[in-house]
């Protein structure tokens, strides 16, 4: 088998291609995000900015203490994030867990909101501590209940223990049960595999496997979407695109609480991969409060006023 | 061999930069802006920080975040951390009125008497803390087998601009936050220096970051923002000339916020102005 050409998908090959990627600077990583933080995005193009980052925004709810009623909510807010507003756009999709997408996407239908789609966290979310049939069955569950995207986390143990392999073999499994009736992500948990090193080396192979899009962190564990991490990550979907001619997605997720860290998160896109990726089907971000600011930001520049959360939902 | 010299250099002065007091911390403006303040000669006393309209929106968040844990303080425990600000407002009393007359110009012995007068004050209001509720709250008769209790409660977030003095910025937020509001402070002119000094107490007396949030630079051009921010519940303009609160209140109503003006001696309606009523009903015989 080959893949894209460049791996044919065992260990060896995956080791000889991941060894001979040049390693992170990390200085230089540390910096450039942090230069790009200071851009200021003000009036007209902050107001795209918002409005962006509201379309891009992956809305979700991922406790053991969510209720069929809290998704359904979640839902309805999903398609009209202001309901005294309908100039705002839908967000990007719905990301519950495995046993909520029924829920998520019957309501969905029932409420005109066919054009938002629900993503399923998967293989033993957040975890990733299971047997292969489990999370096979896990994916399997999720799509047939109809989730049209497939958050998959890694084996985090396999990979700092250095079997590539089995971690390249997992998501190929799993892009096979996606076929094309799902889009499969790609969850690193950046937060665990300890350097940018790791991060690239991750992206890489996840990209090789087979995935639509990469993701940072379940948002279960901190540090999660910093900005170094999300610019290593940019820069090696841009890479990609290079080499294989495919566009890959970005998907930051934890941690981005406020509209000031969105649109960082939306500089760092257009500065390292470029423009093109500034759009849902190339860039998520995984986050539940932020819709919230967004909104707030959003009603501040349109009144002329500070807003107040008390005008937004809680959830 | 280096020469040692004979007379010692003159000591450099290590002169203090007022910043601003938001969410227990001492931040710089985000504007980056100064002011200066000056003596009635003409000579430069301070730089104090020049408020932007983000640091309010800054000090509401504080203020908010900081305002449910502050009202579900003890009415008790309120009234010990307003007095132990007090204790700690005593010690540097000759400190503040060494200020108060630099940037006014008023004897020594009248700036004295004002920052006494404040620390009386303060006290004052302090032990109205646990007496709220008998003095606003009222156990109400209603045809029905039912208790009927009304409870003041603190509003909320409170913006006050008092007037240029270190005693009408203590008669403002003493009131404010001895019932669990959390307050905005918009200190204009030559009150920064003394009010940022107060600060330095609150940072030494147990008060939650946020519960107090000082702000210094031109009511001009924050209390328009105070305002008409939807996240603030009340606002105290008395430092405010007659002809500009109108503009204010026109503002204030698009949010139904409560705004008023207060003249004359210490009263506990001032404290009540930001207080509201919650009803409650309750079974007899359950």
């Amino acid at each position: 088998m080959s893949f894209y050409g460049i791996v044919d998908g065992s260990e060896s090959s995956l080791k000889h291609f991941l060894a001979q990627l040049p390693g992170v600077d990390q200085v230089g990583a540390e910096a450039r995000a942090a230069m790009l933080a200071t851009r200021s995005i003000k009036t007209t193009s902050k107001r795209w900015a918002i409005d962006t980052a509201i379309s891009m925004v992956d809305l979700t709810t991922l406790e053991g203490a969510d209720t069929a009623g809290k998704v359904r909510a979640l839902c309805s807010k999903a398609v009209r994030p202001d309901p005294t507003d309908p100039t705002v756009p839908s967000v990007g999709a719905i990301c519950v867990y495995n046993d909520m997408v029924a829920i998520a996407r019957t309501h969905l239908d029932s409420i005109g909101g066919q054009h938002v789609p629900v993503a399923a966290v998967s293989t033993a979310f957040p975890s990733g501590r299971a047997s292969m049939e489990v999370k096979i069955q896990d994916t399997q569950d999720a799509i047939d209940a109809g989730a049209a995207e497939i958050d998959m986390v890694i084996d985090r143990g396999a990979f700092l223990s250095g079997q590539f392999g089995l971690v390249f073999d997992e998501i190929v499994k799993i892009r096979e049960v996606c076929g094309d009736r799902a889009h499969l992500k790609v969850i690193f948990e950046t937060g665990e595999l300890v350097t940018y090193d790791n991060v690239r080396k991750a992206s890489y192979l996840a990209m090789l496997a087979g995935a639509d899009f990469i993701k940072t962190s379940t948002g279960k564990v901190a540090p999660a979407a910093t900005p170094p991490v999300v610019l290593v990550m940019l820069e090696a979907v841009r890479d990609f695109y290079s080499m294989t001619n495919r566009r890959i997605g970005v998907k930051p997720a934890g941690g981005i609480r406020n509209t000031k860290d969105a649109i960082k998160q939306l500089v760092l896109v257009n500065e390292t991969a470029g423009p093109e990726w500034l759009t849902p089907e190339l860039f998520r971000i995984g986050a539940s409060a932020l819709l919230n600011d967004l909104l707030m930001q959003r009603m501040k520049i349109d009144d002329g006023y500070y807003a107040s959360p008390n005008y937004v939902t809680i959830d | 061999m280096a020469t040692t010299p004979k007379k010692p250099v003159a000591r450099l002065e290590v002169k203090k930069t007022y910043k601003l007091y938001i969410n227990g911390a001492f931040p710089r403006s985000e504007s980056g802006r100064v002011y200066e303040v000056l003596t009635s000669k003409g000579v430069s006393v301070a730089n104090p920080s020049l408020a932007s309209r983000k640091d309010l929106r800054d000090a509401v968040v504080a203020a908010r975040a900081a305002q449910s844990g502050w009202a579900k303080a003890t009415a008790y425990n309120r009234g010990q951390i307003l007095y132990r600000i007090a204790e700690m407002l005593e010690g540097r009393a000759d400190q503040i009125a060494n200020e108060i007359s630099l940037a006014t110009g008023v004897t020594s012995k009248k700036a004295h008497d004002e920052v006494l007068t404040a620390i009386d004050r303060w006290v004052w209001y302090a032990g109205w803390s646990d007496k709220l509720s008998a003095a606003f709250g009222a156990t109400n008769p209603v045809s029905g087998p039912y208790y009927n209790f009304t409870i003041p409660e603190p509003q909320g977030v409170i913006a006050v601009a008092p007037a240029e003095s270190f005693l009408a910025f203590i008669d403002a937020i003493a009131p404010a936050i001895v019932s669990g509001n959390t307050v905005v402070a918009l200190v204009p002119g030559s009150a920064a220096i003394a009010a940022m000094t107060f600060a330095e107490v609150l940072a030494t007396s147990d008060l939650p970051a946020g519960v107090i949030n000082i702000l210094t630079g031109s009511h001009d051009e924050l209390a328009p923002w105070a305002a008409s921010h939807m996240d603030i519940d009340g606002f105290d303009i008395s430092g405010i000339t007659k002809k500009k609160r109108a503009d204010l209140k026109v503002a204030g109503a698009e949010n139904l916020k409560r705004i008023h003006h207060f003249e004359g001696t210490p009263s506990p309606t001032r404290i009540y102005a930001f207080m509201e009523a919650k009803t409650v009903w309750h079974p007899i015989g359950v």
